[in-house]
């Protein structure tokens, strides 16, 4: 109780301060005209973005998926901001929360280093020239592929099962030559699960694919890693998502690389989506014990289809 | 002949032996350690270094007013506009509110090139080459990425 008192205090004070420092008369002392290019004062939209990440960090903790995948279709969607500068904030704000998750799953032993550093490698190289060829496309092509990519993955939320302990006979010759297999302790149940994986030649190819579209369109990608790491290669559920989760801080940091190396990169921007996300992540853990994920989950379904159709329709001109 | 029951029984002592193993493993507790440091300090830098921009404690480069002018550009053009080169440019304007704010972020997208490096001695202490290998491989990656040698080729 004292606790989400603290967080709620924290998010007023964060959101008043933020207010109050964006306001250009106090903030410059330059004239309280100025405005966007839509006409709205300028420093609305920061105010917005950081209230608008805020809840997103929430119900992104309450529906598990990452904050990543619902920043770049959203904020791209509604916000003035070019795709350029949108996808190098969501790599940003993905690899923050991933930055901030990693060291605790690593030491817990969910996250694993020998399943993640070949897929990592695969991943962040296929992400470098993701995000090349994100930057080098025109607005329209960008918006348009990111559309059919966010309905893609809606499809995948909504079909893709999960297997808490897939049953892998015999693992391959490759994840056995490379030791990757493992074992976690599994607190629920108090028992410790022995793990190994199949298919991996399979998975790091897929990987290929997963890194470019994480690099292209500045998601992060554990809308992918999951099912890959679960369903084709066989690592237990959590250890998927856990590893996943880890694996985005450093399939994230080469695609972010080249945003900042290319100058997509604008504070005012990326700042309060950071604080933002990082903040309603906190309060949706809070809030995590009295929701109904499920429910939650098909609103974040729902927002995700209707974003992911305004980025097409925003692409191809017939909705600008 | 080992009874099923005997053979589960050994098989738990093997897995929570290797259980403390592998959570005790020394590259993934070196790795957990630096990533967790280093993340708390760049998210607190982040915080800071917006502050002292926001609030024009120090001078930004594009004042807060005109930034709303440019957010709507490529960065391709963005950079033209504002007569900013690209790449590593922003070390030279710490002195800038706005590019103060470049230090964390890259002090954060640079940190994993840290957890590797620190890695890399344990791997080979241990004689596992390929990882070894691979973590090498991954530094040279994340340092061509940084370095902006990689996206030479872009707009």
């Amino acid at each position: 109780m004292r606790v989400s008192r603290t967080i709620i205090t924290a998010v007023i004070f964060f959101t008043s301060l933020f207010i109050l420092a964006t306001e250009p008369a106090l903030a410059s002392g330059i004239s309280k005209n100025a405005t966007s290019a839509s006409g709205t004062q300028w420093w609305i939209w920061p105010a917005l973005l950081f209230i608008v990440t805020l809840a997103m960090g929430i119900v992104a903790v309450l529906a598990g998926v990452g904050g990543g995948v619902l920043f770049t279709p959203i904020i791209g969607g509604f916000f003035p901001f070019n795709m350029d500068f949108v996808r190098a904030a969501g790599l940003i704000v993905a690899l923050s929360g991933s930055l901030a998750a990693g060291p605790g799953l690593l030491k817990k032993g969910m996250a694993d280093l020998r399943l993640a550093i070949p897929v990592a490698l695969i991943a962040s190289s296929a992400a470098i020239v993701g995000a090349m060829i994100g930057l080098a496309l025109p607005d329209n092509i960008t918006q348009t592929s990111l559309g059919i990519a966010i309905l893609a993955i809606v499809a995948i939320m909504l079909l893709a099962k999960k297997s808490e302990y897939p049953e892998v006979k015999k693992a391959d010759s490759l994840s056995s030559a490379l030791r990757i297999t493992g074992i976690y302790h599994e607190a629920a149940t108090g028992q410790n699960i022995n793990w190994k994986i199949h298919r991996t030649p399979q998975g790091l190819i897929t990987f290929i694919f997963i890194g470019i579209m994480a690099g292209m369109f500045g998601l992060g990608a554990g809308w992918a890693n999951v099912p890959v790491l679960n369903l084709m290669m066989g690592a237990p559920l959590k250890v998927s998502v856990a590893t996943s989760k880890f694996l985005l801080s450093i399939t994230d940091t080469s695609a972010a690389w080249v945003y900042i190396n290319k100058g997509a990169v604008i504070p005012m921007i990326i700042v309060p989506s950071v604080v933002g996300i990082m903040l309603g992540s906190f309060i949706g853990v809070r809030l995590l014990a009295k929701t109904k994920p499920s429910a939650i989950k098909i609103i974040v379904i729902a927002l995700l289809a209707f974003s992911g159709l305004r980025a097409l329709l925003k692409g191809t001109g017939i909705w600008t | 002949m080992s009874t099923p029951e005997s053979q589960l029984k050994e098989k738990q002592q093997v897995a929570v032996e290797a259980g403390k193993r592998l959570i005790a493993t020394e590259e993934q507790t070196t790795y957990a350690k630096i990533l967790d440091i280093g993340m708390k300090i760049g998210l607190i830098a982040i915080i800071v270094a917006f502050f002292l921009y926001a609030f024009g404690i120090l001078s930004p480069k594009i004042p807060v007013t005109e930034v709303s002018k440019y957010w709507g550009m490529k960065s391709h053009d963005y950079l033209e506009a504002v007569n900013i080169q690209s790449g590593w440019s922003w070390l030279s304007m710490y002195k800038h509110g706005d590019f103060l704010n470049f230090f964390p972020i890259a002090f954060l997208a640079g940190l994993t090139i840290v957890c590797y490096v620190a890695i890399i001695p344990s791997l080979i202490r241990k004689k596992d080459a390929i990882y070894a290998v691979l973590a090498l491989l991954e530094v040279l990656v994340l340092l061509g990425a940084a370095s902006g040698l990689l996206a030479a080729g872009g707009h």
